[in-house]
Parts: C-alpha cells; sequence; structure tokens
C-alpha cells in the first residue's frame, strides 16, 4: 500500500478534493516520516510539528465548509533555512543566526501559505547557502540517502535528501550557482531555478543577490509546476522581481514536443566528463528525438570560464551583503566587547564558519581598491559574454540539454579541504545564474553502483513553459523519478 | 597572482575576521590558488564589452510615497543581542 507520505502533490489534492484523505492523516503521516527517518539523513534544522498540525487541522475544517484556500490546500512543505517564516527560527545553519526568529514571512513562505500549503520544517543547508555539499552547516551535515556515506549536494541538500526519503511532499530550495539543481542531480528529485526575477527574493537571507533565486524541490516535474505557479510573480518587497504575467504552468505540460529544438551544447561534454554521466544525458536526448524532438549541435565556448567568473561575483557580493552580520540588530554577538571594532571582529569570527569566512575575504579583496577593475569589473564584462552566448543559442534552439554535474555524489569529506574542487562542481549549474536562465533538473537514472545522475534543461529568459514541458515529456517515457533510495529506516 | 600573508590579514581586518595563524596560513594559500584560477579570465577579449549587474533588464521601481504599517518597536528589538528601553545597545562608539 501507498503511504500518504510518499504521495505526489498532485495525487495527494486528489485524495483531499476526494475527502479519501485529510491533510490532518498526510501530514501526520509526513511527519512520523520525519521521525524515524532523520536519525539517519538529517535533513531538518527545525520540524514544525505542532504548528502544521494546527494548521492542517485548519484546512481540513475549511475544506469541509468547500473553502479550501486552492487545491492543494494541506499538502506538506519543507522550506530551506534561509526563508523568513515569522516566529520560527531561520538559521541558515549558521552559528551567527542560531537563535534569529523572523518577525515576518518572507514572500514565499505567505504566498504558499496562502495557499493552504503545510509548512513542516526548515531543512539543513551549507551556511549561507555556500557550498555543494551541505557540509558547510553548522549543525552537521545531511546523508545522502541513496548512499549514506555520500553528500546529498548542496546548498540546498536538506531540501532535496528530504524529498528524496520523502519526508515531505514538496519543498523549497535557492540556487545561487546550482544550489538547488546539484543537489537535486545528487538526490534524484526534480529541481528548478526560475528565471531571475519570476520569483520574490523577499524574506530569503541574501548571499549574492543578483544570483539568488527560489524554486521547488519536488519529486516530479507536474508538483514543480504546480509549486512554480504558487510562488511566481512581482513582488511590491522585491523590485528585482519582474512585473510579467505567469502563465499556467501546469497547464504547459502537455507532454507535446515534437518539432521541439533541442540544442545539445558540446562544451558540456568535455573530455573528462564521468562516462555515465554522458551515457545517460545522451540517452535522454535521443529519447526525446524519437518523439519527433529535432536535436541541434551548439557550442557555447565560454562556459570553461563559468566558474572563474561566478566565484568573483558571487564572493564580491556577499562580503558586501554578509557586512550586515555585526552583532547589532539580530543575531549573534561576540564575547569581547571592550569596543565597537572589537565587538564586531569577534562576533564575526566566532559565528561564520570557515567556507564563509573564506569567500567574504575574498569578495573584500576583489572589490578593494586596485583590484576592482582587475576581478570583479572584468568578471561582470565576462558576464556579458555569457548572456549574449545564451541569446546567440536560443536562436537557433527552444531548450538546451545538458548535464547537471561533472560527477555523480561524492562523498563526505572528499572535497572540504580543497575549496577550488568543490567550486568545479557547480561547472554546469553556474552558467545560468549569471545569465539569469531558468534550469531543470529531472532523474535521468543510475549509476552502476546505483548513485543518482541528473539530466539538466535549460530555457530562454522566462521559458519554464518549454524546459517543464520538455521534463514532463521525459517523465512520461521514465521512471526514474519514481525509484526511491533503498532507506532503511528504525521503525 | 597569489596574495601574501600581509595582505591576507590587511583583507581580514577590513572583513572584520580575526584569524589564528593557522587559519592565516590556510586562507593565504586557497584564496591565492582560487586568485590563480581566475586568472584564466584574461583570456578573453572583453574590450568595449559593457559590465552586466543583473542578468535580466530592469526598470527603477518607483511607488507613491505612502505611510504603511511598520514593526513595532518591540518586536524589532526582539532579536537584538543588547537592548536598552527602546534602543539597541552597543560598546562605546567614540572616546
Amino acid at each position: 500500500m501507498v503511504e500518504p507520505y510518499q504521495l505526489t502533490a498532485w495525487e495527494a489534492a486528489d485524495l483531499l478534493a476526494r475527502k479519501e484523505l485529510s491533510s490532518r492523516e498526510l501530514t501526520e503521516s509526513v511527519l512520523q516520516r520525519i521521525e524515524r527517518t532523520e536519525p539517519v539523513i538529517h535533513a531538518y534544522q527545525t520540524v514544525l510539528r505542532d504548528s502544521a498540525l494546527a494548521a492542517a487541522d485548519a484546512i481540513d475544517e475549511s475544506r469541509a465548509h468547500g473553502e479550501a484556500p486552492s487545491r492543494y490546500a494541506g499538502v506538506p512543505l519543507a522550506l530551506k533555512d534561509n526563508m523568513c517564516m515569522q516566529g520560527s527560527p531561520t538559521t541558515c545553519s549558521s552559528r551567527m543566526l542560531e537563535s534569529f526568529v523572523p518577525p515576518y514571512d518572507a514572500t514565499v513562505v505567505q504566498k504558499c501559505m496562502a495557499a493552504g500549503l503545510i509548512p513542516v520544517g526548515k531543512t539543513n543547508m551549507d551556511e549561507f547557502a555556500m557550498g555543494s555539499s551541505t557540509e558547510n552547516s553548522a549543525f552537521g551535515r545531511t546523508m545522502n540517502p541513496w548512499d549514506l556515506d555520500r553528500v546529498p549536494g548542496g546548498s540546498s541538500g536538506g531540501s532535496t535528501a528530504a524529498v528524496s526519503a520523502d519526508e515531505t511532499i514538496l519543498s523549497l530550495g535557492s540556487d545561487t550557482g546550482g544550489s538547488i539543481r546539484q543537489p537535486a542531480a545528487f538526490c534524484s528529485v526534480t529541481g528548478l531555478k526560475p528565471t531571475y526575477g519570476r520569483v520574490s527574493r523577499y524574506g530569503l537571507v541574501a548571499f549574492a543577490s543578483s544570483l539568488d533565486q527560489i524554486g521547488p524541490i519536488t519529486k516530479d516535474v507536474r508538483d514543480a509546476a504546480l509549486l512554480l505557479q504558487i510562488i511566481s510573480g512581482v513582488d511590491s518587497m522585491d523590485s528585482t522581481s519582474v512585473n510579467a504575467p505567469v502563465p499556467d504552468y501546469p497547464a504547459a505540460l502537455t507532454g507535446e514536443i515534437k518539432g521541439l529544438r533541442i540544442g545539445v551544447p558540446k562544451e558540456y561534454f568535455p573530455a573528462g566528463l564521468n562516462a555515465e554521466i554522458r551515457g545517460s544525458v545522451e540517452k535522454a536526448v535521443q529519447l526525446l528525438k524519437e518523439q519527433g524532438a529535432e536535436v541541434v549541435e551548439l557550442s557555447l565556448p565560454k562556459t570553461d570560464y563559468a566558474i572563474a567568473t561566478y566565484y568573483l561575483i558571487c564572493t564580491a557580493e556577499a562580503s558586501s551583503n554578509l557586512a550586515r552580520y555585526e552583532g547589532v540588530v539580530y543575531g549573534r554577538r561576540g564575547a569581547s566587547q571592550d569596543n565597537i571594532l572589537e565587538m564586531y571582529m569577534s562576533t564575526r569570527s566566532e559565528g561564520f564558519g570557515p567556507e564563509v569566512k573564506r569567500r567574504i575575504m575574498l569578495g573584500t579583496y576583489v572589490l578593494s581598491a586596485g583590484f576592482f577593475e582587475a576581478y570583479y569589473r572584468r568578471a561582470q564584462k565576462v558576464r556579458t559574454l555569457f548572456r549574449q552566448e545564451f541569446e546567440q543559442a536560443f536562436k537557433q534552439v527552444d531548450v538546451i540539454m545538458c548535464p547537471a554535474t561533472p560527477s555523480p555524489p561524492f562523498k563526505a569529506g572528499e572535497k572540504t579541504d580543497d575549496p577550488l574542487e568543490m567550486y568545479l562542481s557547480d561547472v554546469f549549474t553556474a552558467p545560468l545564474n549569471m545569465a539569469g536562465l531558468p534550469g531543470l533538473v529531472v532523474p535521468g537514472g543510475f549509476s552502476a553502483s546505483g548513485l543518482p545522475i541528473g539530466v539538466q534543461f535549460i530555457g530562454p529568459v522566462f521559458g519554464e513553459e518549454k524546459i517543464l514541458n520538455a521534463g514532463y515529456a521525459y517523465q512520461q517515457l521514465t521512471d526514474h523519478h519514481r525509484q526511491k533510495p533503498p532507506l532503511v529506516v528504525p521503525s | 597572482m597569489s596574495i601574501s600573508r600581509d595582505e591576507l590579514k590587511h583583507i581580514a581586518l577590513l572583513s572584520r575576521l580575526e584569524l589564528s595563524d593557522d587559519e592565516a596560513e590556510l586562507y593565504t594559500r586557497h584564496i591565492g590558488e582560487i586568485l590563480e584560477y581566475v586568472e584564466k579570465l584574461k583570456e578573453l577579449d572583453i574590450e568595449g564589452v559593457e559590465p552586466t549587474s543583473h542578468a535580466v533588464p530592469m526598470e527603477n521601481v518607483m511607488r507613491d510615497d505612502v505611510v504603511g504599517p511598520g514593526l513595532e518597536i518591540d518586536e524589532a528589538l526582539k532579536n537584538a543581542p543588547d537592548r536598552e528601553d527602546r534602543f539597541f545597545r552597543v560598546p562605546r562608539v567614540t572616546e
């Protein structure tokens, strides 16, 4: 029998509408799954048991009166712990914000709650979203449900592990250089980074403001479409949110891809690419070709410069954004308080972990007098080249298909001593953030040793419908997204 | 391009971070390696290229200057590490 926690949101919505399942039952099922699974996975930073059950009861009550706020009202949702939720701790997995309780809701949280989704918890992440393995959490790493010795990816590794291990129905993550898509690939779940500006960032703790974007992490493409529908739209609280019409994303999922022009960029298939990843992505392209899609070979020669450009821009923005953690208005204050400078120094030295310090210093350096032009300004200009290269590509194709990561999930500890090596795991995801483009990662199969492989679809600006439909067509033809990790949890 | 230990210590001070000697050594090496890696951007011709600060074109957003609800003082002070009365309390700023 299918347990309620195993359902997708659209399956649960059908049962809820027919009153064959209550939100209370669904939420309790998820909470019980969390209780049993967390000792093994550690996907969550905070579990919101009481407020979730109260919200579920309220939804059941409103549905009984025919007044459910939406079709998906009563479905559980896990939030990455960098999204503010009023009255619930929002730590960013940092000692700096260990005791921070936001006095307001992020816009995405407000929208999800208005639609009746039930926040069941806040998920673990790399501190301040800086990392690709969730090992940079100040509160312990998250295990990959497919192999507990391996990382779930990052920085939204808690959210992807929670979805993979059925510890939630829906989840939200954030993506600055791949933080939704790389862990989605590592955990064999569906992850979407929307176009920059599609979703409000109000209430998302800022890492690199020109790159950050919130997006869905789900069990399939259909759920990603419906969650994107809920969170999209312009917001007066975020002047970088874009005032563009929000299409009916679920309605875009026709599965019809005849004539779809799929670009395959050769730079995303370098000589050193893991052979099983290459095989899986090529097979995925072939499958869609057999359905009538047209395959176009592309070249995106700037790809090799993506990581260098990305890490200059994101660290510069981070050093500026994180200047606010100084121990005055909120968050931790350091022990040394003899004068204001000592207080700042002790606050930041005690509150930030090693990767955050590294990025703040790198960002401070590249913005400092004498180096600004050579590093930051140059990176901004190269960023323009990335945009132009993609603009040219999308004159020839509708979507681009490529790997999500250069390798399958790596072992915990494998890259922690070599930051540059860790950074390179974002090579296929970071270019999109620089160009503002949407990217969808779906499960694309498994290596011979059973490790997840992701397939990435890239779309033009506001091309979410195209990549969602392509991903949906792929999921109609495959069952990778229905595979569950061989997880043994205490009963 | 690498970075010297003294340069790193200066950057740490600008970043308001205090480093132990071991940390300073480690970060000098890591940041030096990253700076060497990003040198590859010099291979690209950026002559005449406009910088991008935001990927998606945007316009300035204007609104009428109307008073709306804001945080109550007590709410705003709730997360303060130290407070006194209606104020955030900090160590002495000027001598």
